[in-house]
């Protein structure tokens, strides 16, 4: 039999259909049907006059943690046109950045509460969520499309209590990271639906690109911060957290879920590190209004909370790219759920397509 | 392994399926394969043990233009933590291309994209059909010279 799940089933996080090929109770397979909500991110970059015009729209592919794709594209760029930014900007931009991965980690983690049948957490998520987008938008204005980064600097310079109040938020977020992991990680009715569920061993999720907490809770110590290091990661000192199959087995979708608990504490970590070495100093620095880089062209990529964000970039010496492909991590990490799946009952779908911690905005850009 | 030693091995490997090398370039250095050969090169890049690539970072059809279409394949190894970029072109009447599906499972969606926006037609692929437009859509979005159909099954699109 063939049942449609999705779209607009909670659990599908917005506007995902599957198409489930079901025995009985058990999944035969998953057919997974995307590209509701496209928006042509990268038909849209052609047609911009100008560089610096793409930053919003970066935004709104990870509209859960924006910081992070405008950071990976403004890397992308600053490498393309060998532009070093001041100390300053690399310092703010990693707290941010830092900032983005809890506030994603927090809805992954709150919203697959809810998707398992746990309620509470998701309210202790936002609650906590709220003090980093308080902090936020001190800063940049926004609480949601931020466009704070820019090439070759920041739009706005920080407020003169920013590290204070940061302080204070890791101070305050600490115990809660604690609390959490209490009311929910270990919770036995949580663990039950989630331990030995929607196995992905480790070669497999290497052969489907999978990144981010999807390959780390598959046991690979696999970080772009650590590994491939941009901006300044490789000056702090942090841990990658993996699944080591401490419930169940490797990869199942409860050491996915612990992954990313476990980072949070370590994005406290380095913004702990990160507010004492902020330097004073100018947040712009001076590049030309209309940015033409040499025709040539570039992959980078950064580590986003779900994964590993690339931009191709293909510049024709114009002053608009001639393509801007991106690789998201979404797209790749769903394109691994029919393998996750077959097998599985169908109430444990849900369990996995939310341990994958999808935003639709990036699989279809 | 620097790109020089990947071309090295290549063209000892595969000799006229390798066409052209561009190591030197302003940017991330290249190596241009021939479209039909494309799985062999793949297969042998991922289980060759000086080169272990066993992660395909990024899939990207690319207008070129002048009736050409291209398929960059950004390729990376867990183990050397070395990278390669390989390139295969063709034209848009004939838009053939090897699938790489079988050697790396992520260039399953990722193919089918660039079947979806750009026609090019992985042979070999399991599943090939679009992905992010409707099944019925005409034409190729991601193409330089695309024009936005005014209709679509009799409603108008608005743009």
């Amino acid at each position: 039999m063939v049942i449609s799940m999705g779209p607009q089933h909670p659990s599908t996080h917005g506007v995902l259909r599957l198409e489930l090929v079901v025995d009985g109770e058990i999944v035969v397979d998953v057919i997974p049907h995307i590209g509701y909500l496209h928006r042509c991110f990268e038909k849209h970059c052609e047609h911009m006059s100008n560089y610096q015009q793409i930053v919003p729209y970066t935004d709104r592919m990870d509209y859960v943690a924006a910081m992070s794709s405008e950071f990976g594209y403004v890397v992308a760029m600053e490498k393309m046109l060998k532009i070093q930014v001041p100390e300053r900007v690399e310092v703010i931009r990693v707290i941010m950045a830092e900032f983005s991965r809890i506030v994603s980690h927090q809805i992954a983690i709150g919203t697959y509460g809810l998707d398992i049948g746990a309620f509470t957490p998701f309210l202790f998520c936002m609650r906590d969520r709220e003090h980093i987008l308080d902090i936020i938008e001190e800063t940049c204005g926004a609480r949601l499309l931020y466009n704070y980064n820019w090439i070759g600097g920041l739009s706005h310079d920080v407020k003169p209590d920013f590290q204070q109040k940061v302080r204070e938020f890791c101070t305050y977020f600490k115990p809660n990271i604690v609390e959490l992991n209490n009311l929910l990680s270990f919770n036995k009715i949580f663990v039950e639906r989630t331990a030995n569920v929607g196995v992905l061993p480790a070669e497999v999720a290497i052969n489907y690109g999978a990144s981010g907490p999807v390959l780390r809770g598959s046991g690979v110590a696999w970080d772009l911060r650590k590994n491939d290091p941009y901006s300044i990661y490789d000056r702090f000192d942090f841990d990658i957290p993996v699944g080591t199959g401490e419930r169940g087995k490797v990869g199942d979708c409860w050491d996915r879920y612990m992954v990313r608990a476990r980072e949070m504490e370590q994005s406290v970590r380095i913004i702990e590190q990160a507010v004492e070495m902020l330097p004073a100093g100018d947040v712009q620095s001076a590049i030309p209004k209309r940015i033409r880089p040499e025709a040539g062209e570039i992959y980078v990529r950064t580590e986003t909370p779900k994964g590993e964000l690339g931009y191709y970039i293909i510049a024709d010496g114009t002053a608009s790219p001639a393509r801007v492909k991106v690789r998201p991590p979404c797209f790749v990490n769903l394109s691994a759920l029919p393998s996750m799946c077959r097998g599985s009952m169908i109430a444990d779908v849900v369990a996995i397509l939310g341990s994958i911690d999808i935003v639709l905005g990036e699989v279809d850009r | 392994m620097i790109p020089q030693e990947f071309f090295d091995l290549l063209k000892s490997t595969f000799g006229d399926a390798i066409l052209e090398a561009k190591l030197d370039g302003v940017f991330d250095p290249f190596i241009t394969v021939a479209p039909d050969r494309m799985p062999e090169v793949g297969r042998f890049l991922r289980d060759n043990e000086k080169t272990l690539c066993d992660s395909l970072m990024c899939l990207s059809g690319v207008d070129l233009t002048k009736g050409k279409l291209g398929v960059v394949y950004h390729l990376h190894s867990t183990k050397f933590n070395h990278k390669i970029v390989l390139k295969a072109t063709v034209t848009v009447e004939q838009p053939h291309v090897g699938s790489v599906e079988a050697v790396w499972k992520t260039a399953n969606w990722h193919e089918r994209e660039a079947y979806d926006m750009f026609g090019i037609v992985f042979d070999g692929h399991p599943d090939l059909r679009r992905i992010l437009m409707p099944d019925d859509w005409d034409g190729y979005p991601l193409r330089k010279d695309y024009q936005v159909p005014e209709f679509y099954n009799g409603m108008k699109v608005p743009y």
